[in-house]
């Protein structure tokens, strides 16, 4: 079996599932959740036996790679729908509130579905290798996502936050079809692996103002400076499960069609230095802007809305400081961020979930005295957060001690300030939550109620983060360094 | 086999979290570790306690624990000590004992494993682990102002971990050195032109930590506020990380070092003088040895400025032993005080050095126990105090060869008064505390010695200073460069 099927599996099994759907009970619209989750093993299982494709075929070459990077972050993206989906499975009871008929699951089905077109959207950007099939596969994932985002369609923020999202998501749209046609009015190709022998001192400026309009797009994808406006109100406003899977798959897949596009650019002689100065000036705002936005926030959501800028901001680093040293190239080290960034980031929307299903609140005051009503559960957040804020011995900090690393061995001496600055101010605002939660008392003494899927997929991501904090190799293992 | 020390007291807190009984199994877990490594660090064989586990290929970073040299058994046997002493003599709040007893325990895990460390990554980690508990502990359980100075020390501390970090990852990239290995790193050179910048981070980095003026001020207010456990292993074995880390990095950035020396000695004058100064002005005890603690810190640093000086450990061989010893001595004495202290705060309801007098009456053991600890904290003959700081004064000494006094040498000078006010400050507090006439709560009547799980701990921490007072050699021959063992197994895949 060749590789491009992988893909199809996903998509033609979203289709099967949408037209099962309309025949299926109002009670039974999970079993399509299931049935997904079937399905995307399933593709995870095939991922590790395909074949890589026949180089013969030119027209599948010219457009899909196939190498450790594509594989990788097909993986992920395989991984975070099958855990958007177990959060979606639990999220159920809130979701149907703003439907036809709140009392019944009837309306739910098509959630689940469109995640896995998503999906799909999301594999074959991981394999884009030619600006065409690039936007393409991108259209495809926006295009759900908006969707996704307003689908509580009776919920006011749900709504507000769809069409915020269609907006700014249109106009970044724009920008990247405007950027493609610079590039290839200066080359003459959309090929990427073609462009980096194209580029002349004459064609420079024009390919850096085109470089730079879809740097400005895929900002969009990937919650960095300037393009990061939409951020908290969207994730804010849409499901939680949504807002799990643009925060943690689409920000992957925005920087793994980044590190594609970039690739030819960087590591070229003539505009390579250009390329990394605004590389490092859109990673420096990123870090500021995110941590510092997020000192003041109340709002659990809002709070993981702006880590996610901030950490989109870490990634940028090693970007930034392409391949410098000798251990792990910025491909790997950008994969290896995101495998973390995945598992802790995951946990902590399982665990917002869990807080709004007891609480009916999303805000950092409704974690006040877990410590008393649900001690694992806190002690399980304690760690999350740790994570989350980069302490040693957890994983997060193997990510942010890699990205550091790269951008001290490049010498990027001002973001690197910048970002110490960041973390330390992450040490302020994660902390927040270990405060409400063992600092504070809570009104409410009685133990909170977590339904066993949420609380052993926590159990399990939590677990990760210990095992990972002291023997990261196996994340090495993954992404093929 | 050293990862037995660190996974003792990690056990014992995890079993404590599950609900098992929490003081029995602390206790037991501490005494252990006391015998464990006491034993290991004066005795032992080297193939037998090393362990290095690859955890991740590129960078090359390894799970290497064991004795690097003296200077790791010295610090080793500081914490299980101070261990031993903060578990038996802490009194928890009722309900509290999980939080309590686990945290103390991690916190020493922290430090052990950070002194048993072999490799730069988990030396660094491990301390981290142990601040976590220092921050919750603080903010939680402890007294007065305590939610102001747990945000202060965390900000702080966690800024001085970033810097440092930044120097690590520098000085790793800097070397070449293939893994992140000490033995490894050490073996490798430097740009000096570079080495003066990595030198100027670890020095800002590790002075947080150690709280080198002026980055002191988060100090006293946290060990005040802080229960006493917390403030023992903070002040007494915590705090001495930084030390460790600049004496074990310093020959990285020995001529980068130079660059920064007159300005250490401004600043490490100021720990001494300066902090001195606001130490003899505290009305209340807990402030009082929180401030002794940072100036005490004045001296560590002028034994390491004396290194700097001379340029390396073989041209003043006193300066290591003499910081080590020091660092040894004032963790024993500090947290003998922070005990005392607290026991006094516990039997008379208040620290005030105004409210108190007399307790010597109703209370004459912890009277002498206390002022043991007080006289080594000034420096008396017979305590390890006082061989640590005649060493830190001959080595400022050592490379003066007639004519001008060189800035060391003038630093030296002036610090000599630094024994003076520490006279001036611990005689008084002493006086006020256990001299003239009782008040009402610190009677007979009221006030009844302390009993046996304080007067244990304070015993063996009292033994522990008139030992290495009496015979410092114990200490100081453990630190020879010809009986440091080299290490020699291999990195296992």
């Amino acid at each position: 079996m060749s590789a491009y099927w992988l893909e199809i599996i996903v998509l033609l099994g979203g289709l099967i599932l949408l037209l099962v759907e309309a025949f299926l009970a109002p009670k039974q619209k999970h079993m399509i959740a299931s049935s997904a989750i079937f399905i995307l093993v399933l593709t995870l299982i095939c991922l590790f036996l395909v074949q890589p494709f026949n180089v013969d075929n030119e027209e599948m070459t010219r457009f899909y790679a196939w190498d450790p990077t594509a594989k990788f972050f097909k993986g992920f993206t395989i991984v975070a729908t099958i855990l958007t989906m177990l959060l979606a499975l639990d999220y159920r009871r809130i979701l149907s509130k703003f439907t036809a008929n709140p009392d019944s699951e009837d309306g739910t089905g098509e959630y689940y579905c469109l995640f896995l077109f998503a999906c799909a959207g999301m594999m074959w950007m991981a394999s884009a290798k030619d600006l065409v099939s690039l936007f393409v596969a991108l259209e495809l994932t926006t295009i759900t996502s908006y969707i996704l985002v307003g689908f509580m369609r009776r919920n006011v923020g749900s709504l507000e936050a769809g069409v915020k999202f269609l907006i700014l998501g249109a106009l970044s749209t724009g920008f990247l079809v405007y950027g493609i046609s610079w590039i290839y009015g200066a080359t003459g190709t959309t090929d990427l692996a073609l462009i980096g022998d194209q580029i002349t001192k004459e064609n420079s400026t024009y390919l850096l103002f085109g470089l730079s309009l879809v740097l400005i797009s895929l900002a969009f994808k990937v919650g960095a400076v300037p393009m990061h406006l939409w951020i908290p109100d969207v994730y804010q406003g849409a499901p939680t499960p949504t807002t799990a899977f643009l925060s943690i798959a689409s920000k992957a897949s925005g920087f793994v069609i980044a590190i594609r596009v970039i690739e030819p650019f960087i590591t070229d002689e003539l505009i390579g230095s250009k390329v990394v100065t605004i590389l490092a000036v859109l990673a420096g705002a990123t870090i500021l802007l995110g941590n510092l936005a997020a000192i003041p926030q109340t709002n659990f959501k809002r709070l993981l809305a702006y880590s996610s800028i901030a950490n989109a901001g870490f990634i940028l680093l090693p970007m930034a400081a392409w391949d410098a040293g000798n251990d792990l190239s910025s491909k790997e080290v950008v994969a290896f961020y995101l495998a973390i960034y995945l598992i802790m980031t995951f946990a902590a929307f399982f665990i917002l979930a869990v807080i709004h299903r007891n609480t009916g609140s999303d805000e950092i005051s409704a974690f006040e005295g877990l410590g008393d009503r649900h001690p694992a559960l806190a002690f399980m957040t304690a760690v999350i957060i740790g994570a989350l804020a980069g302490l040693p011995l957890t994983a997060g900090f193997w990510g942010k001690f890699l990205a550091f690393k790269m951008a001290v061995t490049g010498g990027l001496w001002v973001p690197v300030v910048l970002g110490f600055i960041g973390v330390t101010a992450g040490f302020y605002y994660y902390f927040q939550i270990i405060r409400a939660m063992y600092w504070r008392n809570s009104l409410e003494e009685a133990p909170l109620k977590i339904r066993p899927l949420s609380f052993w997929v926590i159990v399990v991501l939590t677990a990760l983060v210990i095992v990972l904090g002291l023997w990261p190799q196996p994340v090495y293992w993954l992404i093929g360094a | 086999m050293s990862i037995i020390l660190i996974l003792i007291p990690i056990l014992a807190a995890i079993a404590i979290l599950m609900g098992r009984k929490a003081k029995p199994i602390a206790l037991g877990a501490a005494t252990l570790n006391l015998i464990l490594g006491l034993g290991s660090a004066f005795s032992f064989d080297h193939s037998v306690w090393g362990l290095t586990l690859q955890v991740l290929s590129k960078p090359s970073i390894h799970l290497s624990l064991g004795f690097y040299d003296g200077m790791s058994m010295i610090m080793v046997a500081l914490s299980v000590l101070v261990l031993f002493a903060a578990v038996m003599s802490g009194k928890c709040p009722e309900g509290r004992e999980k939080l309590w007893y686990s945290s103390i325990l991690l916190i020493a895990a922290g430090a052990i494993g950070a002194f048993l460390s072999r490799d730069l990554f988990f030396f660094y980690a491990f301390h981290e682990l142990a601040l976590i508990p220092t921050f919750l502990m603080i903010g939680m359980l402890g007294s007065g102002e305590r939610k102001e100075a747990a945000w202060k020390i965390t900000i702080y501390l966690a800024l001085g971990s970033i810097v440092l970090l930044a120097g690590l990852i520098w000085l790793v990239a800097a070397s070449g050195s293939e893994t992140w290995l000490f033995k490894d790193i050490l073996a490798s050179t430097i740009d000096p032109e570079v080495q003066k910048w990595i030198a100027a981070l670890l020095i800002v980095g590790f002075g947080v930590l150690i709280s080198l003026f002026p980055f002191h001020s988060w100090a006293a207010p946290a060990y005040a506020s802080a229960p006493a456990p917390v403030a023992m292993l903070h002040a007494g074995v915590l705090k001495k990380f930084g030390l460790y880390g600049l004496i074990r990095l310093y020959p990285m950035v020995a001529e980068g070092m130079q660059v920064w020396l007159g300005t250490l000695i401004v600043l490490l004058l100021c720990n001494i003088l300066w902090v001195g100064f606001v130490t003899i002005n505290q009305k209340r005890l807990d402030m009082m040895l929180g401030n002794s603690s940072v100036m005490h810190m004045g001296y560590i640093f002028l034994a390491f400025a004396a290194l700097i000086e001379a340029g390396s450990f073989e041209a003043n061989p006193l300066a290591k032993p003499a910081a080590v010893l020091l660092m040894f001595a004032h963790g024993i004495s500090i947290a003998l005080l922070f005990m005392l202290t607290d026991t006094i705060r516990r039997k008379t309801g208040t620290v005030e050095l105004a409210e108190l007098g007399g307790l010597a009456k109703a209370a004459p053991r912890l009277a002498f126990l206390f002022g043991l600890g007080a006289m080594a904290s000034i420096g008396l003959p017979g305590l390890a105090n006082f061989s640590g700081e005649v060493l830190v004064f001959l080595s400022g000494f050592h490379s003066y060869e007639g004519g001008s006094l060189g800035p060391v040498q003038i630093a030296t000078v002036l610090a000599l008064w630094g024994v003076v006010i520490s006279a001036v400050y611990m005689l008084r507090a002493f006086r006020q505390t256990f001299q003239g006439p009782s008040v009402s709560h610190t009677d007979e009547n009221h006030v009844k010695d302390f009993g046996p799980f304080c007067q244990i701990p304070a015993a063996v921490l009292a033994v522990a200073l008139l030992f290495v007072g009496l015979f410092p050699n114990s200490l100081i021959n453990l630190l020879k460069p010809s009986d440091a063992p080299a290490p020699t197994e291999q990195a296992t895949e």
